[in-house]
């Protein structure tokens, strides 16, 4: 059996490679540019601009753009990241050295979970001091725990990209998903406002399930949490099984 | 094909037994056996889709056989203990462009349990001067032997070097070798695939040779070498290879590179016979097959 290492030493490994990936995304801030300023563009034009003063669409946009904001880290942060670093040999080299398995992955996540956090911070800057929104301290923390959980199942989703696709492909595979999934999950438009076919497919798409447990967390909807968390939760496991098999058998 | 008596499948390393891999239809490997004895570099050698990244990535764990076994110090190289004992230099791992030579070192020598220190590593490699440049304003040679300082930063046992010398120049080519030379001394056990065959000469005690998935040969460079009864024989001469082609003992022959080269079983009756024959006769110059020509012959009666 594989000896087990001392728990220091592990979280040492996992601190370094985490600390290393912040430093590489740090040197090359080109790429992340674009996730973290689209929701706030978004958000100005939709949550200020077009809402005028009505503090309830301020905070329904926040929610949804919000859902929009923290899909990108993890779908374009692994699905690119991914697919590059597999094409040209440095996952074969991680997967060849002792780097304990979820190194790598934790060292992505993590970069993925801390853009998600800037993200929200700058939404929720601007809805505060622009949008007039205003919520009860426990309504942030929630909104706040469901972008983080959020997070998780599109870094399953970026994995199963970045292992299936080439680096070539995969920006385009990415943007093919994360747009059309935004607009299918009512983020854009109420799904009311969407023929049924689409309102009842809507509980296939991940962002749809995010989006009700923020809208749930903002205090704009009343329902049970659970249901989204779970499908969530789902959702994250069906796709990382699928990715670490396919690379457990490819390299 | 290695046996019993085969003093490196005693104390293997690292062994593959009876191998099998194949990648839908297309075999890549078809019953290979290796070891890796302590103390020892091994020189996997073939020509293009032999199979040698085929054989590494078995016992490196980034595939699993088909049939047979791939073993890394008795265990399974997927499992993380055994890996911990190897260093790795791939032929084609792309490092993060933007991260320093001096993280990166610090990075993968915190994979190990007990790491050799920076500046020892970064000398050995002979990096020492290039620890603050941030690894992607390398040039080629560099960037391999960054490679190199990461692949032996964990004190190994076993190094597996896949054409680590590629882009490499003439002075620090000699160098690796130095180091490499050194390590084996001190007891790790190397795989070297290359495409130099005069590099594998000098610095492998056993060779395999690899084709279409198949161990061709396999012994130490003499026995290799001695696999082709062939002297070569070189000078400049005014008889023609078409006529000499048909003397007794003559293998092969033709005009390279202005010169007769003969390629013959026994040189002395060629040689009497040659001097009789042309009185100008010059340069000449009379060599036993090298390595590179026991490959040549090897991998040709194999194709």
């Amino acid at each position: 059996m594989d000896t087990i290492l001392p728990l220091p030493r592990l979280l040492g490994i996992y601190a370094r490679d985490a600390w290393y990936e912040f430093l590489r995304l740090l040197r090359a801030p080109a790429a992340a540019v674009p996730m973290l300023v689209f929701p706030a563009m978004f958000y100005l034009l939709f949550g200020v601009v077009f809402a005028g003063h009505n503090a309830q669409q301020a905070t329904w946009v926040l929610a949804s753009m919000g859902t929009f904001g923290v899909m990108a880290p993890g779908l374009f942060g692994l699905g690119i990241g991914v697919a590059i670093e597999r094409e040209r040999g440095l996952l074969a080299l991680k997967r060849a050295l002792p780097v304990p398995p979820g190194a790598y992955l934790g060292a992505k996540m993590a970069m993925a979970l801390l853009f998600a956090l800037c993200i929200f911070l700058i939404l929720a800057l601007l809805a505060v001091g622009l949008g007039g929104v205003r919520l009860a301290p426990m309504q942030w923390l929630a909104l706040l725990g469901s972008m983080l959980l959020g997070v998780l199942p599109f870094c399953a989703l970026g994995l199963l990209i970045g292992t299936l696709v080439s680096a070539q492909a995969a920006p385009a595979i990415a943007n093919l998903i994360y747009l059309p999934m935004s607009f299918l999950s009512g983020l854009w438009i109420p799904l009311k406002a969407m023929p049924a076919l689409l309102q009842q497919a809507a509980p296939l798409w991940p962002a749809y399930h995010l989006g009700r447990l923020s809208l749930e967390a903002a205090g704009l909807v009343r329902a049970s949490p659970w249901p989204p968390i779970a499908a969530l939760l789902l959702f994250t496991a069906v796709c990382f099984a699928l990715a670490l098999r396919r690379l457990r058998r490819s390299g | 094909m290695h046996d019993r008596n085969d003093p490196a499948a005693l104390h293997a390393l690292a062994a593959l037994r009876a191998a099998h891999k194949r990648y839908g239809a297309r075999p890549a490997l078809c019953g290979v056996d290796l070891a890796l004895a302590p103390g020892q570099l091994h020189a996997l050698l073939g020509p293009n889709g032999a199979g040698k990244t085929t054989a590494i990535g078995l016992l490196l764990g980034l595939l699993r056989p088909d049939g047979g076994r791939a073993e890394l110090f008795g265990a399974d190289p997927q499992q993380l203990a055994p890996r911990r004992r190897i260093g790795v230099m791939l032929q084609t791992g792309a490092l993060s462009e933007t991260l320093r030579v001096g993280e990166l070192l610090r990075q993968t020598a915190g994979y190990y349990p007990r790491p050799l220190a920076l500046a020892e590593t970064a000398r050995m490699a002979g990096i020492a001067d290039l620890l603050a440049r941030p690894y992607g304003k390398l040039s080629g040679g560099q960037q391999r032997r960054v490679q190199f300082a990461l692949a032996i930063c964990g004190r190994p046992e076993l190094l597996f070097l896949d054409e680590p010398t590629v882009g490499l120049d003439i002075e620090a080519r000699q160098a690796l070798w130095a180091t490499i030379r050194a390590l084996v001394a001190e007891g790790c056990g190397v795989l070297l695939t290359t495409h130099y065959l005069e590099e594998a000469e000098a610095l492998a005690d056993r060779v395999t040779v690899l084709a279409q998935g198949r161990v061709l040969a396999a012994g130490t460079v003499a026995e290799i070498r001695a696999r082709t009864q062939r002297t070569r024989i070189r000078c400049r001469s005014a008889l023609a290879p078409e006529v000499l082609r048909d003397w007794d003992g003559v293998l092969d022959a033709a005009f390279e590179d202005g010169l007769l080269s003969l390629g013959v079983r026994e040189p002395e009756p060629v040689l009497r016979r040659l001097l009789a024959a042309d009185a100008t006769l010059s340069a000449l110059e009379v060599r036993r097959a090298g390595l590179a020509e026991a490959f040549t012959e090897l991998t040709r009666e194999a194709a």
